[in-house]
């Protein structure tokens, strides 16, 4: 680790954390070379002296390494804070927790919005374009830094659990269990397609200025609010929305015959799509939305899934959420049959509830207490004190 | 996956029970304390020692958290319920939420060095497929299930002239999960058929306690209330 600077976008404040400047370039599967660049990463609880209760916690597409404390922009609640913490399922107590800003994000760690040590400008779209085992191994070489040989864990949502089925896959013999939530080993053309809608939005905003936007001293943000609102469609179900919404009114009595926000989920996703703007940078959303779409751990193995996890020794356990149509249960079961097949010891369990795919993210009863006995079943057999 | 009874493992004998036929049944006689079901310990006694076993429809765990405490077995299960896959999950148990039916072809052959179907066989869609599976996953299978040609079923419908409504089958025609029922007999004949080896073979009396008959004897069919074979493939 390294006391050096951050570098950011001039005007820009350096976020707090952990930061690891890398000299030494990654070779990235686009063929490019990375380096040098900065990972910043934070970290939960204490190290122990064998350095055998590290949890590795992957964030998902618009998440970041503020996992269990308050965000320094928005300065809401940790996104797993209801998960990780003294005490919780993810105990800060007992294990050691680290979580990584994913490559190309835009909380400290290199992505588009970083300056390009080469030019002193923004790197913006020439960035090489990252996938997901590219964001793996940025998070290896932080866990190489921090000295553990051995993850007691890797776990992680969405495109947090296509990190999670990533290491599994490339570092079996580092990953003691694995706990892959809500994800699917290939993303669909659905997931592809959703994309591709936030991402056009992104690039039809004339702020955008393909792309160069930061050195022109501009935002896209009607675009990527759009980016947002769109695809927190998809994070949502049909049944979360009616609950939550319905047809209700927003502050009136009867439709304007306009188009304002008359209905209260147009104000909702329009104040999603605000918020995000403040704290996320539009061309990152490009770069790790193409990270999801690039991802097929199978076309990696001949076409075959079982092959990604051949002769495996790590714990899994696989989790689903009956209301999730974004990545459904039937593209998570895909993976445990997969590892079926490898002979894997796995396990499975599709969580009854109707948040739709945001569900890995809330305080779900019997999601919590399917991995806080997975958790401690495997500490069990890692050896690690109960606390 | 949809929930139809048809694919519902595990038939629940006694009413009172979970309807929807999702936890492992309790047999009439309750275990000593610290002990398991009477028909479960029969079957831990045929599993040798550190072997690989999965234990299909498992309910809450309970034969796998006893084959690992007193075989150190590695073991695994498949059960459909999600309050069995999180009670077994919850207590360090690998469990995958699943059914014979569907998930069985998805596993290599000889994964495993015992394939336990106990008091499922019924339940299944396509019982035929689900033993050759049983075979193929495993080096040896266990299988147990309650015998539809003891004598009281046999009474039952030639006097009463109803559906055999028993202890051990305790649902309505109507509403029973119990879709494939088979005497001792015809499963005998369905080994065969498949050319399936019985290597051993249990009878069991009403409150699970084994007794000495010839499983291919007609006497057995009559009086055995549940049966329990150990198989492998020829």
């Amino acid at each position: 680790m390294s006391a050096q600077k951050p570098r950011t976008v001039p005007g820009e404040v350096a976020w707090p954390g952990r930061r690891l400047e890398v000299a030494e370039p990654l070779r990235l599967d686009c063929g490019a070379l990375l380096g040098p660049f900065t990972i910043a990463y934070q970290t939960y609880g204490t190290l122990n002296a064998e350095r055998s209760n590290a949890i590795l916690a992957c964030h998902a597409l618009t998440g970041d390494q503020f996992l269990a404390e308050p965000h320094p922009i928005t300065g809401k609640p940790g996104w797993w804070a209801s998960l990780a913490g003294p005490g919780k399922v993810l105990d800060t107590d007992r294990y050691f927790i680290i979580c990584v800003n994913v490559l190309g994000g835009c909380m400290g760690t290199s992505g588009p919005k970083e300056i390009n040590p080469a030019t002193g400008e923004p790197w913006g779209l020439s960035f090489p374009v990252i996938t997901i085992a590219d964001i793996v191994r940025a998070q290896k070489l932080v866990i190489d830094h921090l000295g553990i040989e051995t993850l007691f864990c890797v776990i992680g949502g969405s495109m947090g659990g296509m990190q999670v089925l990533q290491w599994a896959a490339t570092y079996p013999e580092r990953v003691f269990a694995a706990v892959p939530i809500a994800c699917a080993a290939r993303h669909s053309a659905q997931n592809i397609a959703f994309h591709e809608v936030g991402r056009q939005a992104i690039m039809a905003d004339p702020d955008w200025c393909g792309g160069a936007y930061l050195t022109k001293g501009r935002r896209p943000a009607r675009g990527l609010a759009v980016a947002r609102m769109a695809a927190h469609i998809t994070y949502l179900s049909e049944r979360a929305l009616h609950r939550k919404f319905g047809r209700n009114l927003q502050n009136r009595q009867a439709v304007t015959y306009g188009f304002d926000a008359d209905f209260q989920v147009e104000s909702y996703l329009r104040h999603q799509g605000i918020a995000f703007v403040d704290r996320f940078d539009a061309n990152s959303y490009l770069y790790i939305t193409r990270a999801c779409d690039y991802f097929d751990l199978a076309a990696e193995h001949g076409g075959v899934l079982a092959n990604a996890f051949r002769g495996t020794k790590t714990r899994f356990c696989c989790i689903s959420f009956t209301s999730d149509w974004l990545y459904p249960t039937a593209e998570n079961r895909a993976i445990v049959h997969a590892l079926n097949a490898a002979a894997a010891n796995v396990s499975f369990v599709e969580i009854e509830t109707d948040k739709g795919h945001d569900a890995f993210l809330l305080d779900e009863p019997e999601f919590f207490a399917t991995l806080r006995g997975f958790l401690g079943g495997c500490a069990e057999r890692r050896g690690l004190a109960a606390r | 996956m949809s929930p139809q009874p048809a694919r519902r493992p595990r038939a629940v004998p006694q009413g009172g029970e979970d309807a929807a036929g999702r936890t492992r049944p309790a047999l009439v006689t309750a275990p000593p304390p610290g002990d398991i079901r009477g028909d479960l310990r029969l079957i831990a006694e045929m599993v040798n020692p550190g072997a690989r076993v999965l234990d299909i429809g498992c309910g809450d765990g309970e034969l796998l958290a006893f084959l690992a405490r007193e075989k150190a077995v590695d073991g695994r299960g498949m059960e459909l319920s999600q309050s069995g896959v999180n009670a077994c999950v919850s207590h360090g148990l690998p469990v995958i939420q699943g059914d014979a039916d569907h998930d069985l072809a998805d596993y290599p052959s000889d994964a495993f060095d015992y394939a336990i179907l106990s008091q499922t066989l019924q339940a299944t869609r396509n019982p035929r497929l689900v033993i050759a599976n049983l075979v193929r996953i495993g080096r040896r299978a266990i299988v147990s299930f309650p015998n539809f040609g003891h004598w009281r079923i046999r009474l039952s419908l030639l006097f009463s002239g109803r559906m055999p409504v028993t202890h051990l089958l305790s649902h309505a025609w109507y509403d029973t999960p119990n879709i494939h029922l088979c005497t001792i007999k015809d499963f005998v004949a369905l080994c065969h058929e498949l050319g399936i080896v019985i290597e051993r073979s249990l009878t069991l009396d009403r409150a699970g306690q084994p007794f000495t008959l010839d499983p291919g004897g007609g006497l057995a069919n009559l009086l055995a209330e549940q049966a329990l074979f150990l198989l492998r493939k020829a």
